[in-house]
This record gives structure tokens, sequence and C-alpha cells, in this order.
């Protein structure tokens, strides 16, 4: 069955909007995506009907809002299948869910004690275990990419060593696109003891994550990057790891039993959640993940091939764009540099004419100076995106290009 | 082609009715901007937006204050070309009386001097105030 993306579309009231007397078209999906009705319905639902704290309460908005609270964790356990509720920790986002490993880590290594991301990392999941290193010296150490933006599994492969403790990368990288082969890397890992943190930021959109089957320790992903809101995340951890994994922050919410000198900590997942949460965050999460469990996934995955394959397809075929990232498997990225003209003025131009992507490092300096480009302008795809829309960026580049010639 | 002024720039600018024209023609001024010297692209003069760099290099004679602006992206040049119609061999008195939001909105061009656009542009418009500020 193919997606209706017509029908889809309606129910994104943002996307409607002219920017400038010009349709939006919206091709910065791997920064945010839009969020459908159902999700702004049961942030408004929230609000309106139960808004109250979580957890505390002797009367019945608390308990509602506690129930929808909860349940709200119950569908994301079941959407990437984790052993168990426990295992799904709320977090402000990504960045929050990959410190929270960070700050664990940094406890437990020891002197020489290795740590293993790759070239192609976003900032939150390089400085974050860079930092964990240098204030337990550790090693950092950084598997090389190709220069399509594949990962050398070989070298990911002979860098492990008995010394490993930790191995971090992205499901998918959000500067090139490139899907990484994480079953295989994870299970590399796990034969040298240990652990491996997946930054499931750009992955968890496209659907199909297995925790389970992935083989990981950790999976950390954002609200706002899967149709839901901002300021919201989910760190997944395995229960056997998470167990003693050592707090992150201290406060209400997170104790057992509290003196003047002393506390003692809750179970999971609380521990590791202190304060009150971002409940209504994590309500329209749970609505953006029961919208997108509703597709059919298979249909939405090959719209989203085919948006990327006419990009691509489109893109080579223009003369003076070199496209950045050309890995074989690949998703939802194109990243290109035009001839002659910096990123940030080819961003200008298509803004001008509606079309939204995003220029510059892509939270990625490293990633940037070992491909030798000050940045890159790069558009992403989501399931709403048409055809018309890719043909309308590349009609919007030969203006830029001509423009800025 | 020469700089034109501040003035001449709204006047210019205000002629033109349809979008591809105005910004062909901050275009254009970003390519008339004087270069900066590489040597003096130091680190210290250096203003990074996540989108594109702005260098600074600012000096004083005779009560007024000289600038030397650039970038590496065509578009900011321009209406870095722009901010310096409006502040380059003036006195610190006249740059910080002059509405520098307020040219922009004659402009038309408001949206690119937002603190929310990674350009470098606010940051640079902040420094040269700064400067002006302390040579008062």
């Amino acid at each position: 069955m193919s997606l209706d993306v017509r029908a889809l579309r309606e129910q994104f009231p943002i996307l409607a909007q002219e920017i400038d007397g010009n349709p939006l078209v919206y091709l910065d999906n791997a920064a945010t995506t839009q969020k459908p009705q159902a999700v702004l319905d049961a942030i408004m639902a929230f609000y309106t009907q139960c808004n109250a704290n979580v957890h505390r309460g002797a009367h019945a908005l608390s308990d509602e809002a506690t129930r929808r609270y909860e349940k709200a964790r119950d569908s994301v356990a079941h959407f990437i299948h984790a052993n168990s509720r426990e295992e799904v920790i709320w977090t402000s986002g990504t960045t929050e869910g990959l410190n929270i490993v960070a700050n664990g880590i940094a406890q437990r290594l020891q002197e020489g004690d290795e740590v293993m991301v790759t070239q192609m990392e976003h900032h939150a999941d390089l400085v974050t275990w860079q930092q964990a290193c240098t204030r337990s010296r550790a090693i950092l150490k950084v598997v090389p990419i190709h220069d399509n933006g594949a990962l050398d599994i070989q070298a990911f492969e002979d860098m492990l060593s008995g010394r490993t403790r930790l191995v971090a990368l992205p499901h998918v990288s959000n500067a090139l696109g490139t899907v990484n082969p994480i079953k295989k890397l994870a299970a590399l890992a796990k034969q040298k003891g240990a652990l491996v943190v997946i930054d499931g930021a750009q992955g968890i959109a496209h659907g199909g994550v297995d925790v389970q089957d992935i083989g990981c320790d950790f999976y950390a992903f954002s609200g706002h990057k899967l149709f839901g809101p901002t300021g919201i995340g989910v760190l997944w951890g395995r229960g056997s790891v998470l167990e003693d994994w050592p707090v992150w922050q201290t406060g209400g919410e997170m104790i057992a039993r509290v003196s003047y000198e002393a506390s003692t900590w809750g179970a999971l997942p609380n521990r590791l959640e202190a304060g009150t949460p971002n409940i209504a965050g994590a309500i329209g999460m749970a609505a953006a993940i029961d919208w997108f469990s509703k597709l059919d996934l298979e249909a939405v995955q090959s719209h989203e091939k085919q948006l990327l394959a006419s990009a691509t397809e489109q893109a080579m075929a223009f003369d003076g764009l070199k496209i950045i990232g050309s890995a074989p498997d690949k998703i939802g990225v194109l990243s290109f540099i035009i001839d002659g003209s910096h990123p940030a003025d080819v961003g200008f131009i298509l803004d001008r004419q509606g079309i939204a992507i995003r220029t510059g490092d892509h939270c990625a300096q490293p990633l940037m100076r070992r491909l030798g480009v000050p940045g890159t302008a790069r558009a992403s795809f989501s399931l709403y995106n048409t055809l018309d829309e890719v043909d309308s960026l590349f009609r919007a580049l030969k203006k830029a290009q001509m423009m800025l010639a | 082609m020469k700089l034109p002024g501040s003035e001449e720039i709204v006047d210019d600018l205000a002629f033109f009715d349809d979008w591809e024209q105005r910004y062909q023609y901050i275009i254009d001024l970003g390519k008339s901007l004087p270069p900066m010297d590489e040597a003096d692209k130091t680190e210290d003069r250096l203003v990074r937006g996540c989108q594109s760099s702005v260098w600074l290099k600012a000096h004083r004679e005779n009560g007024v204050l000289h600038f030397a602006v650039d970038s590496d992206a065509i578009i900011v040049n321009g209406l870095l070309a722009l901010v310096m119609a409006a502040y380059n061999n003036k006195t610190p008195e006249q740059i910080l009386t002059f509405d520098i939001d307020d040219y922009f909105q004659q402009l038309d061009l408001e949206r690119h001097i937002t603190p929310t656009r990674g350009n470098g542009l606010r940051a640079i418009v902040s420094k040269i105030q700064d400067i002006a500020r302390e040579s008062r």
C-alpha cells in the first residue's frame, strides 16, 4: 500500500502556511519534525482537563495526570520493545540522556580505560564522552569514516580492545544520513565486554527500533524529532545496567528516605528522574508514538526512500553541486555544497523562496573538518514531504546558484 | 564600486520591488566589500556563527573609528556592507546614537539581524557598539 501523503499533510496544520508568498516547503526534519493534530490535542487536553503534579496527589486531577503520564511510559516501552517500563527514563532530550550515561561512566572509568566514538559524531555524542574521559583520565578513541561517510567497520573492529569500556555511536548520522549497522557493531563491542550507547536522535523517526534486537545497553532519543514536543526525550537502558547506574540529578521524586545527614535512592525509573517531570511533554510524546505506530511503516519507509532517491538523482544531475555523504546505507538526509557558494548563502536564498533547510556545521565541527568543508546545506525529509517539494528544492537551488554566481 | 552611504542604501533598496533584485543588490554589495587581509583574520577577531564566520578589525584615528569586516558568506558580507555604511569612519557618538534596528527595518531586512540568526551579524553590531562605548 502506498502512503496517502496528501491526507497525512492535512494532519499537520503548520504545513499549510506560506512564507513570503510561497508555500512552505519544510525540509529541516532532522532538526525537528512538525507535530500532527493528535499531538497538539493531547497536550491541550492535559492542560485543559487534568493538569496536576504526578505521583503525589491526593486528588482526582493528580490521579488522572499520573495515569496519563505513566501510560505514556508504557507507550514508549512498547514502541522500542523495552523489557520493562522501568527501563524507560524520561529526559529532556537525547543530549540529557547521553549526559546521564556519561556522568555515570565517568565515575567508573579508570586511568587508561578506553571509550570509543566515531568521526561522524554530533557534538552531543562527542563532547559528553570527551569530558567523561578527561575527568577520569580515560582515552577517547575515534573510529574513522570512509570518504563517502560510511563508518570504517574494519577500523572499528581493530580499535576495540580489552580496555574498551564503552562504545558510543549514532544510529543515523545527522549531518550525512549514514545509517550505521548498529546491531553488528553492538555485537562486536559486546564481545569485548564494552557498554554500547546508541545516539538514536536521527534513527527513531524512521521506525522499527527494537532495542532488544539491536543488543545495545542504552538508546537515547528525543520526542521532538519523532513528531512530539520539544523538551522531552527518553533514555532507554538495559535493566541490569540501569539497576545501579549512578544517580544523575538529586532532589524530589528520586529518593526513598531523606534525613538531614543522608539519603537513600528510590527505585527505577524515578531514581534517574529528579524533580517534577515534563508531564505534558511525556503525554505529547506518547501521542506522537501512538500516531506514528498507526501508520503503515512499510509504506512510510518506502515513501521516504523515494524522496531521498529523487533528491539524490536530481542532485547528481545538478551542475556544480557536490553531495556530501554517499554511504550505501543512507536515510532521510541530503547534505551538499554548491561550488563557489557558501552554504549559508544558499540557505538565505532558499529561505526567501519558502524552503526551509539547515546550513552550517550541523553540530559536528570535527566531522566537517574531516570532510574538508566549512559546513554543508542539508535538506532532510520526513514522511509528510512530497516529491513535488523535492522538485521545488531543486528549482529554488537553481535560482540560488544563478544569483550567487 | 564605491560603498554607498546608509541613506543612499535605504533609497536604493526602496527602489526595487521584488526580492530577487534586492538580494542581488546585497550580493553585489557583498562582492564590493574590500576583503580583509588573510593575516588579519586572527582568532581574536573572529565572531563565529554556526552558519558563517565574521571577522572584525577596528582602530581609532583622530577620534574616528575605522573598521574592516569580512565573512566567508557573500550575503553576510552584503549585510556587513550595510552595517559598515552606518558605522564605518564615524565617531563613537555617531555610532552609539545610530538606530541600527530602525535602519534594518527600513531596509526590510530586520529578520537577518535578529539574535536568532546564526550569521554573526548581531554579534558584530554589539561588538562595534562596545568598541564605541569604550572609545568615548
